[in-house]
């Protein structure tokens, strides 16, 4: 079956260390972390990453007030990336307009801040908000977009943990590939940081990263690594269709060139290898391509003694045929873990690479544990290399979702 | 409390629900919906600010007291009297 050609054509994003593509990049290159000590309720101060964006650059007062943080983290990187496009929204037919939302979770932030809202009221639930039913839907942080935007087309979100940033493009893709839609408003978000329940979740698995510089709490493949560091961010594209990409003059950042999406059914939260590199291979399948193919594979890994193991043993296993090492490096140590904005933050930070054919490192690693010690590894230090031609991007999930997005260069 | 202070209130909670608004130039013998962006989702905020803030119920079946700055001064004051 013969695909039709998607490219990716706008970029909006905030993430603890940017608030725009070039920023961001810069800061990935310079090994500029974003992590920073907050105070988190009732378990005092940890690591996290925060977005700095400023909200109502796109937003009323009184929208803020009644929306969501993920939904103005949703809206601030939509309207940047429709801008970043140079789509004119207003000439468009609205309702041939999509808006894909890939999202680890969402309502927690809610619920906590209504429950400690009324326990402040001994628990009497007349004080519970009537804005809490619309805040905490699963599909309100693209709804928000679709208010704020004015689309009329489908705006939905899909829940898929830490693999939902890719499914958002994913999903875009075979919209766009259907006809359903002509403009894709597609990505991750998360808003993460702002719940006490995901801190005191992987608290209790052992799996929550501390140290006493925030910056080098969040450190994969390290050998002193200790879990994990929450990050809010997003990460919104705009796609289309090569041809009407074309037609209008877009300046195209690179095309979806396979994908795989699959599933461990092994465990909650164990990652499964064996899964993740057939999940690996079927996207190069898929894509049409061969290990030798891919020159740059930013790792899920996430900074948890198992995981990180696992994920190199993995892509060791996809790439063993590969005559010499591709590039591999590693986002989440710059900026935490953004949870589902987490695959579509580590994307864009790597697409610059087609055209500086650097390759921006993994930092933190004073000390490379043995058994994350593949081929390959861009460690603390860019690497400049020959060729950028397919950067292949993994995003793994809890329950176990895994997902494998490979974008290439665009050629004609 | 003078329905002047009620008033006082009534637009402290107004320019937290409705942020963007100007408070300063409400007119108190005028319809709030009619000079300034409230729906019925802000009334139920203010209804719910007068309740956290300060303890004062108003029943569904006495929204349409809430209408000007007159009228919720009417209406409001002998509660946060009874109150006192």
């Amino acid at each position: 079956m013969k695909h039709t050609r998607i490219v990716i054509t706008g970029i909006g994003l905030t993430a603890p260390n940017g608030n725009n593509l070039a920023e961001f990049r810069q800061n990935l290159l310079n090994g500029v972390s974003g992590i920073g000590m907050t105070e988190v309720r009732y378990m005092g101060q940890w690591p996290a990453g925060l977005c700095k964006f400023d909200p109502l650059k796109h937003q009323k007062k009184k929208d803020v007030r009644i929306g969501t943080r993920a939904g103005s983290i949703s809206i601030y990187c939509a309207r940047e990336a429709v801008a970043d496009s140079g789509i004119a929204l207003e000439a468009r037919d609205k309702s041939r307009i999509g808006v894909y939302l890939g999202i680890t979770e969402h309502g927690n932030v809610e619920t906590e801040n209504e429950v400690y809202n009324i326990s402040q009221f001994k628990y009497d639930t007349k004080f519970w908000t009537h804005h809490h039913n619309p805040r905490t839907v699963a599909n309100s942080p693209a709804g928000e977009v679709s208010l704020n935007l004015g689309t009329t087309g489908p705006a939905y979100t899909i829940g898929a943990a830490c693999a939902a940033g890719n499914m958002g493009l994913i999903h875009a893709a075979q919209m766009l590939r259907l006809d359903e839609v002509d403009l894709a408003i597609a990505g991750g978000v998360s808003e993460s940081p702002q719940t006490f329940g995901i801190f005191a979740g992987f608290k209790s698995q052992n799996a929550l990263a501390s140290h006493a510089d925030p910056t080098k709490a969040s450190r994969p493949f390290d050998k002193a690594r200790n879990g994990i560091v929450i990050s809010e961010g997003g990460c919104i594209y705009t796609l289309e269709r090569l041809d009407d990409a074309l037609a209008r003059g877009a300046k195209i950042y690179g095309e979806i060139a396979g994908y795989c999406v699959n599933s461990d059914a092994t465990d909650y939260v164990l990652p499964n290898p064996e899964r993740q590199a057939q999940c690996v291979e079927k996207a190069l399948i898929n894509a049409r391509m061969t290990v030798d193919d891919i020159d740059i594979v930013n790792t899920h890994a996430t900074s948890t003694p198992q995981g990180d193991i696992q994920e190199c043993h993995a892509i060791a296993a996809a790439f063993s045929k590969r005559k010499e090492p591709a590039a591999i490096n590693n986002t989440k140590s710059f900026i935490g873990h953004c949870m589902g904005a987490a695959g579509a933050l580590e994307l864009a930070g790597n697409l610059p690479s087609f055209d500086d054919l650097v390759v921006h490192p993994t930092i933190n690693v004073d000390e490379l544990d043995p058994q994350c010690d593949i081929p390959g590894l861009v460690i603390n230090q860019p690497r400049s290399v020959k060729r950028v031609d397919a950067i292949l991007n993994n995003s793994f999930g809890m329950l176990g979702i895994n997902s494998t997005l490979i974008i290439k260069r665009y050629r004609t | 409390m003078t329905k002047e202070e009620c008033r006082k209130l009534v637009i402290d909670i107004i320019s937290d629900i409705a942020p963007d608004e100007d408070v300063t130039t409400v007119k108190p013998d005028v319809r709030l919906r009619d000079q300034l962006q409230l729906d019925s989702m802000d009334f139920l905020d203010i209804v719910m600010e007068l309740r956290k803030r300060h303890g004062i119920e108003v029943p569904e079946a006495d929204y349409m007291q809430l209408a000007s700055l007159d009228s919720c001064a009417e209406y409001l004051t002998p509660k946060f009297q009874a109150k006192a």
